[in-house]
């Protein structure tokens, strides 16, 4: 059964595990892997940067690639088609989701890269490089006024991209955490 | 007059608890409901059985019957108890499927019936080239297979799993005339059997720094959430099994991380992998779509757990009573908190309340299904349930809960979400004529 307590004992039998001591008994089937081999697999992108690869891409760059790639889907200059508008001024007002929009309450930029390389183009995934995912989240972000238009957007000047709504979050459950 | 004077005798022995019909739930126990039928129908016996058809063989009792299949399928006459698809053919965007709880009784969502989303169609993957990795802030990273997660100890629990944004429909300034299934189609109960989290990661070891792992699928958006370490070592599990047999194949077959009484999304499908971090991603799920704006205009971050919700499926919304008599109310309620301690229903809008019977087993974190008898004297009523879960969490009225979270300004779309952790209690018209609706009371 899962409880509090068994919780607590398995916690303390895992900190044990990281120095050397395992006292559980189990089958220990899972096959030793080294970073290295999961590199491809390895996407997630950390608000503060953590993970963010070489490479780079400036707006312009990304405007050619959404022509091609994004603009059947998210519509002329971002403005929005069959999927999501990605370049916006629409504020917030009243409780509806369907006013959130990447300026006005995305709190990350980051999270733009992050969506972009692991879902994007929706029919073909993982396609782009990583300087393509670093141009289109560019053009987003300048076409939102969010950086200059000829800013480099690379693994440094990412993460330092302010977003409006940062800091506008309550933690739901903080003792959850 | 004698078949009055029955029901007259009958009707003593069932005693009121609360306005307007509501009759004690002990009734259900022993005989009360047994004759039940005879009254609802309003003939008597002898009456009945004076214009009865002779008993005739149907043509299935004068034939063989089909071979037996491999693999059951239910009667082709219960075509019609099926799930609602928002995206049907496939479109590029996610897709819905509810499941239609005014068809269903008990607890246990049948797999074909179990509610599903999906953001990128749903994969076909190959269990003997599936694998899970887990790494980052880990002793050392380790790579399992479906057959190898197979040969661990494996855990079954009953559980409950709802999406975020189950009931949104709710959030409309004006009650929207729809079913109990688009209302609250995206939640479902199964019994999932796998293998505890915390064992995979004793064999990884842990690192002191890691405060959240990244769970993410193999389907086309890799779809990714961060949840808390916390989380992880209490009760999450690898889920192999649904209801005994292996994953549907849009509930996340081979294998799924699931996350007793936390909302759908973050129990990743297709999981192949856990990465242990020092602080959350913020990916595109959690830092977009499950975060709630608030009247104040700030919004909810990391919201996580499904709240305490009861709701009545019989009746419900787009039934009709056939005259007045004995009905059962039944419901189901849940609390991704625990288990359901109790469950109060009102057939006058709320003015008086009376408990309803659960059904045994009461399992934390799982569907426990509700019933109280109920007379219906062919009047108006609004029928309504509101729960309580063992840790004294109880379900607000609308009111209270449209004082906290706010409501919209106009109807919504019944298939957008326009917000998200909605668990008011519901309630259901009951006219003159029998017509269910769907109103705010």
């Amino acid at each position: 059964m899962f409880t509090p307590e068994r919780a607590i004992f398995a916690a303390s039998l895992l900190l044990a595990a990281t120095v050397g001591a395992s006292l559980a008994e189990t089958p220990h089937l899972g096959k030793p892997i080294d970073e290295a081999a999961i590199a491809n697999w390895d996407i997630s992108i950390l608000p503060d940067g953590t993970e963010l690869p070489k490479g780079s891409g400036t707006p312009a760059q990304g405007a050619v690639i959404y022509g091609d790639k994004c603009a059947l889907c998210h519509g002329d200059k971002g403005k929005g088609g069959e999927a999501a508008a990605l370049v916006s001024d629409v504020e917030i007002a009243g409780i509806s989701a369907s006013q959130k929009t990447i300026k006005n309450f995305w709190p990350y930029a980051t999270t733009i890269f992050d969506f972009i390389r692991r879902a994007m183009p929706y029919q073909t995934p993982r396609t782009l490089s990583d300087d393509e995912a670093y141009a289109l989240t560019a053009y987003i972000l300048a076409e939102n006024k969010l950086i200059g238009a000829n800013d480099v957007m690379n693994a440094e000047t990412l993460p330092k991209v302010k977003m409006p709504n940062r800091d506008n979050f309550i933690i739901r459950f903080p003792d959850r955490i | 007059m004698a078949n009055a004077r029955y029901r007259n005798a009958r009707d003593q022995n069932l005693e009121a608890v609360a306005g307007n019909g509501l009759i004690d739930r002990r009734a259900l126990l022993g005989r009360g409901m047994a004759f039940a039928g005879a009254v609802s129908a309003g003939l008597g016996p002898s009456s009945a059985a004076a214009g009865a058809e002779p008993l005739a063989d149907d043509p299935w009792s004068l034939e063989v019957g089909d071979p037996m299949p491999p693999y059951q399928t239910r009667s082709k006459f219960e075509a019609k108890v099926a799930r609602t698809l928002s995206n049907p053919n496939n479109e590029p965007r996610n897709s819905h499927a509810r499941t239609p709880h005014h068809l269903l009784e008990g607890t246990t969502t049948p797999n074909g019936l179990h509610f599903a989303i999906n953001h990128g169609g749903v994969p076909t993957i190959d269990p003997e080239k599936h694998r899970l990795v887990i790494h980052g802030l880990v002793k050392q990273p380790l790579e399992f297979t479906l057959e190898t997660l197979s040969r661990y100890a494996l855990t079954s629990r009953v559980l409950f799993l709802e999406c975020g944004g189950n009931s949104a429909p709710m959030f409309s300034p004006q009650p929207l005339q729809e079913s109990v299934q688009a209302l609250h189609g995206l939640v479902s109960c199964a019994e999932w059997t796998g293998v505890r989290l915390s064992t995979l990661l004793e064999e990884t070891g842990i690192d002191p720094r890691a405060k959240w792992l990244i769970a993410e699928g193999a389907d086309s958006p890799h779809l990714s959430r961060s949840v808390p370490m916390k989380k992880a070592l209490d009760d999450a599990m690898i889920a192999l099994y649904q209801n005994g047999e292996r994953i549907m194949p849009g509930n996340g077959y081979p294998m799924r991380l699931l996350l007793p009484g936390y909302e759908g999304n973050m129990n990743v499908k297709f999981l192949r992998r856990i990465k242990l971090v020092e602080q959350p991603a913020l990916s595109m799920y959690e830092a977009r779509t499950y975060s709630q704006i608030l009247p104040s205009g700030k919004a909810y971050r990391f919201y996580f757990l499904q709240e305490v919700k009861s709701f009545i499926t019989h009746p419900s919304h787009g039934m009709a009573l056939k005259g007045p008599g004995l009905y059962e109310i039944s419901g189901i309620a849940y609390s991704g908190t625990g288990r359901i301690e109790k469950v109060m229903v009102s057939a006058d809008g709320g003015q008086s309340w009376a408990e309803a019977a659960l059904q045994e087993p009461v399992q934390s974190k799982a569907f426990t299904r509700f019933r109280m008898p109920w007379r219906w004297n062919g009047g108006p009523a609004t029928l309504q349930s509101r729960a309580w879960d063992e840790a004294g969490n109880v379900q607000p009225t609308r009111a209270e809960f449209v004082a906290a979270r706010g409501e919209l300004t106009k109807p919504p779309p019944v298939l957008s979400f326009p917000n998200q952790h909605y668990n008011s209690i519901t309630s259901w018209g009951v006219a003159s004529g029998g017509e269910v609706k769907h109103v705010y009371a």
